[in-house]
């Protein structure tokens, strides 16, 4: 290994630039001769708009243009898609009623867009805006699924019975009923999967150019997925091809999955900027980003599982209801299916399986993908159960756990859910987990925290998650709308100098490092001598963008195959210049061999070759070096793991300490460790955050309470303890790299862990559950309510 | 935020003028609510008329009794100040536990206690202190000073100039944080002072900060946690949010108020 190379613990290169305020962000961009986007924004959750004045608004001061959804609708632009079709039980498409940019109708959440103000600045766009007189009739509204889905509740589409978006099944009912009539034992568990709110460090930015002599369109948003973007907007909300629409994401300040989906201001500015012919700018301020950016998780479960004599577990049953909020985001609908259900086995081998799902739709911000996405949902409820278990049927929990994995002679392991895991080694992840968590410790560790006058409890969790998204053929199988390859172009230069254009889009996660060093290892150039670019339709060929813990393990395969082909390529020229034949070309360590001869040319040398081809064979050896590839993977990947969980409760107050958290984690082959541990500490504090912070939170009458940092508790520093990370890595998935990914697994990883550990701890008090967030108060909550049983 | 005309004045008396003089101006002491409340356009002064040219009202002196804090002085002056922690080390204390790094550079004494937010620290320092408030006008003991949520006994034109804490022999403050906001849900200040023992309770009442008496007469007789470990606020009147029940605040009233006694010792 290189100090550079594939495992090498090589510094973000792109580090320098964010922390120096170098970093060149959407809002840092300016175009000449440019205006500015207000949307007014409904502070009703439900509402039918009677009328709409806009004329003391349209002759504010330094006002361009006012536009409402009426002018939207007569425009003929079409409403926001959504990417992933749910077919119902009974075969019927799911429910997908029209996402306009701004409402003509009915206003249906707070913060839902009623009308765009364009003024010469950003202060006399909002002037304006306030101008604007909405007769609103304010109407009933909803805001939880169990409420929405009963006769008489409110219709947040009028044409949507029961506000049910789709009602769907996987797995075989027979088999797990069966499974169920000869259970020793049934374990039941309702949980609640808050509802938490992205918080990305930068809040949204949209900004839009049309040339007018070209007829060419410009939009640079704060994207994850940069081509996605042009695909969605250019041909199903504009109607641009992609060759006049150019999409760029520059630097992009975090994600968490807020930034994949196609949101209405990205369309909005583009086409008013047509219509205008001014770069129109709308920067989200941090209300609105609440407000606005799709909110994650929201699932209510019921579950039940059959388990024998022993301790196996015999099958699963499982009942969900899943906000969607008001509108379908770009990726909603198969966050509580695809991404969710399919992971029902866990890392157990529980044989039948039977999950439905109903989504429904609330006078709530859209519900879409958060880190995780469906697997922090299944893990949660699955681990929570498992726990449960072990107290019902009196068996060590971790002992639970061993008698019921899935064993590494098993793989490839076919789940009654629809996927196949490839390889994994979970009973030696789990004992590598016990083993760094100083399991066998715990007890002198609560004896302790006793003597202090607290209790101590510990969680376990192990999962797994399904990354690397997704075989084209499944997905499309499954009702995606696109496929889900990666690209990757590798450009070397003729000084042996390389720049990589992927389509993996890095809005935190250090790509510009990692893949630098993946081709650095690959085709033994100096790490310095390879830019990353990305983020930009009019520079890369294509991509599907960052998402679902993809981006090595899709596209940093599409490199490999760049690089290989890069190679091959380079094998030829070599073989010629040195008069040997392509299979006595041998290329390592960056230089190309002459099998048992000293004969040899560096890489670099090869590269000017492929430039100054004075004495090429032209039919059989073209110029030049630049490869491009598409790969699809074969699988996704699965990585799976072991967190365990120490918290000390103040029985007092209710107040959580986070003592210890250790998590070992199997995400295969690892290219940058110091990134990996970045990943995982940031995963686990966005998972710790899930289990004892954050938690969205509406009235009533469907306003956002937590619409600010006054009230929505985003984690700190001093709310985080040290967080032991090791790899216990099992090689051999299925992609060249053999890499599962990384930037999830902590946050799917934790919160069951913590939520056990705090069961654990009240469980002397007699408590037995604890929601999400376990803060101070809810904690206190139910020691008085099992106190006073 | 919507447009204003901004004043610096050098002196107390300018800033009188200043504010005099304007259609519906505001002081600005260290803007930690002032400018994110105008920043929502949730306040809309016709004049900010910002204090901190005026050099006079910046300094911790000591007044043998105990100090006096002008009310320009950051709460990160106050935590640091070698004076206040050897005179009255649970004042510091509480400065250094007052929202973040940031907060604690810019904002201020005066414009806390001016504003006398319901879940603010320094109200219940200056009531558990007993301490004196002195404006351009006169002084105001805090007794009488802290009059509901947002209110105080001030004057349209009345402006803090400092706050003079006497010393007390013990005194502890023990915050509950909001986990968000980082306010107090409830804070307890206890102090045993010249005039016996004093417990003042921020975060807790729909009213603002406030004495709790049953406690202050227990702790007069018998200064030790036991003595307030079984009173408890009744509920009613306390603030109840999504962080914290009015019977959760009630519980950590006492809670607090027995943590405070055992930390002053």
């Amino acid at each position: 290994m290189s100090e550079t190379g594939i495992g090498a613990r090589v510094k973000r290169v792109e580090d320098q630039r964010f922390l120096t305020g170098q970093g060149n962000y959407t809002d840092d961009i300016n175009r000449p001769n440019q205006t500015y986007a207000h949307i007014l924004r409904s502070p009703h959750a439900h509402a039918r708009i009677r009328s709409l004045d806009t004329a003391e608004a349209a002759a504010s001061a330094g006002v361009v243009a006012v536009f409402t959804g009426k002018d939207i609708a007569d425009s003929g632009v079409g409403g926001l898609p959504c990417g992933w079709q749910i077919h119902s039980k009974d075969g019927s498409p799911m429910a997908e009623p029209a996402h306009p940019m701004l409402v003509a109708d009915k206003v249906r959440h707070v913060g839902d867009q009623v009308a765009m103000v364009i003024a010469e600045t950003r202060d006399q766009a909002r002037d304006a805006a306030e101008k604007i007189v909405v007769d609103y009739e304010a109407l009933p509204s909803v805001t939880a699924t169990d409420v929405a889905i009963k006769d008489g509740a409110p219709l947040v589409h009028d044409e949507v019975a029961l506000n049910t978006c789709y009602d769907w099944e996987l797995g075989d009912k027979a088999a797990t009923e069966a499974g169920f009539a000869n259970a020793a034992h049934v374990v039941k568990v309702d949980v609640v999967n808050n509802r938490i709110i992205p918080n990305a460090m930068e809040p949204r930015v949209a900004l839009g150019d049309y040339d007018g002599s070209t007829g060419d369109y410009t939009l640079f948003t704060t994207s994850q997925n940069p081509h996605v973007i042009r695909l969605l907007m250019g041909a199903f909300v504009l109607q641009i091809p992609e060759h006049k629409l150019r999409v760029m994401a520059p630097d992009v300040g975090g994600g968490f999955g807020s930034k994949i989906f196609h949101y209405a201001e990205e369309a909005l500015v583009t086409w008013a900027a047509r219509k205008l012919g001014r770069p129109v700018k709308w920067t989200s301020d941090r209300s609105e980003a609440f407000m606005t950016d799709a909110h994650g998780r929201d699932h209510r479960t019921h579950a039940e599982l059959a388990i024998d004599g022993d301790g196996k577990f015999l099958a699963l049953r499982v009942s969900t209801l899943a906000n969607m909020g008001a509108y379908l985001s770009t990726f909603a609908t198969s966050i509580p299916t695809y991404l969710s259900a399919t992971l029902l086995a866990g890392v157990y081998t529980t044989p039948a399986i039977y999950s439905e799902v109903r989504a429904v739709f609330t006078n709530t911000v859209p519900v879409d993908a958060v880190r995780g996405a469906g697997r922090p949902e299944t893990t949660y409820m699955l681990e929570r159960l498992v726990d449960q278990a072990a107290k019902q049927t009196g068996i060590d929990r971790a002992e639970l756990r061993r008698r019921n994995f899935i064993q590494p002679e098993q793989m490839p392991y076919q789940t009654p859910v629809a996927l196949q895991y490839d390889v994994g080694d979970y009973p030696a992840v789990f004992e590598a987990g016990l083993a760094a968590a100083d399991y066998s410790g715990f007890a002198g560790r609560k004896a302790e925290t006793e003597s202090r006058g607290k209790l101590r409890g510990l969680g376990i969790s192990t999962y797994i998650e399904a990354c690397g998204i997704a075989p084209s053929a499944v997905a499309g199988a499954l009702g995606a709308r696109a496929g889900l390859y990666e690209s990757a172009q590798v450009r070397v230069h003729p000084t042996g100098s390389v720049t990589l254009f992927t389509g993996s889009h890095s809005h935190g996660q250090g790509h510009e490092t990692t893949f630098a060093q993946v081709v650095s290892e690959m085709l033994g150039v100096p790490f310095e001598s390879v830019d990353v670019s990305h983020g930009d339709t009019a520079k890369v060929q294509f991509g599907m963008g960052t998402y679902g813990s993809r981006s090595l393990a899709v596209g940093g395969s599409a490199i490999y195959k760049a690089c290989e082909k890069i190679i091959d390529k380079a094998t030829k020229i070599a073989a010629h210049i040195l008069e040997a034949s392509e299979a006595d070309i041998e290329f390592k360590d960056g230089n190309f061999t002459v099998a048992g001869t000293d004969k040899s040319m560096a890489f670099g040398e090869v590269a000017l070759a492929a430039y100054v081809p004075h004495n090429f064979p032209h039919e059989t050896l073209e110029p030049g070096l630049d490869e491009n590839a598409f790969y699809d993977p074969l699988n996704f990947s699965f990585p799976s793991g072991c967190h365990i969980c120490e918290v000390e409760v103040d029985p007092e107050t209710g107040v959580v300490d986070v003592a210890k958290f250790t998590a070992v984690d199997d995400i295969g082959r690892v290219v940058n460790p110091m990134i990996v541990e970045g990943q995982v500490h940031g995963g686990v504090v966005h998972g710790i955050g899930q289990a004892l912070l954050e938690g969205c939170k509406y009235d009533e009458n469907g306003q956002l309470l937590t619409g600010s940092y006054m009230d929505y508790t985003m984690p700190r520093a001093d709310d985080m303890p040290f967080i032991t990370v090791e790899q216990k890595s099992v090689m051999g998935a299925s992609n060249p790299l053999e890499v599962k990914g990384v930037g999830e697994v902590g946050a799917i990883g934790s919160p069951p862990a913590v939520i056990n550990a705090v069961v654990d701890a009240l469980g002397p008090l007699g408590v037995s559950d604890v929601a999400m967030p376990a803060t101070p108060m809810t904690v206190w909550q139910a020691i008085q309510e099992a106190q006073a049983h | 935020m919507y447009a204003f005309n901004y004043q610096r004045p050098d002196s107390v008396a300018a800033a009188g003028s200043a504010l005099g003089g304007s259609d519906d101006g505001k002081f600005l002491a260290g803007g930690m609510t002032l400018l994110p409340t105008m920043k929502q356009r949730l306040a809309s002064p016709s004049d900010l008329i910002d204090l901190s040219g005026i050099g006079d009202l910046v300094g911790i002196d000591d007044n043998g009794d105990g100090v006096v804090i002008r009310a320009m002085t950051t709460h990160a002056a106050v935590a640091s100040s070698s004076l206040v922690q050897a005179k009255i080390p649970a004042l510091a204390a509480l400065a250094e536990g007052i929202g973040d790094p940031a907060v604690r550079n810019r904002g201020t004494i005066g414009g806390s206690v001016a504003n006398n937010d319901p879940a603010a620290d320094y109200p219940a320092a200056c009531l558990g202190l007993g301490a004196t408030i002195v404006t351009n006008q006169r002084e105001i003991s805090a007794d009488d000073f802290f009059t509901g949520l947002f209110e105080t006994a001030l004057g349209e034109d009345e402006l803090i100039t400092a706050i003079r804490f006497p010393s007390a022999t013990k005194a502890a403050y023990q915050k509950f944080d909001n986990p968000a906001s980082r306010y107090a849900i409830v804070g307890v200040f206890v102090a045993q002072t010249a005039g016996g023992a004093r417990v003042a309770v921020t975060g807790a009442s729909q009213d603002g900060v406030f004495r709790a008496g049953e406690m202050e007469q227990a702790l007069s007789g018998n200064w030790s946690s036991d003595a307030v470990a079984n009173i408890a606020v009744p509920a009613d009147g306390l603030n109840a949010d999504i962080h914290a029940s009015a019977a959760y605040r009630a519980h950590l009233v006492t809670t607090m108020a027995k943590r405070a006694v055992a930390a002053a010792g």
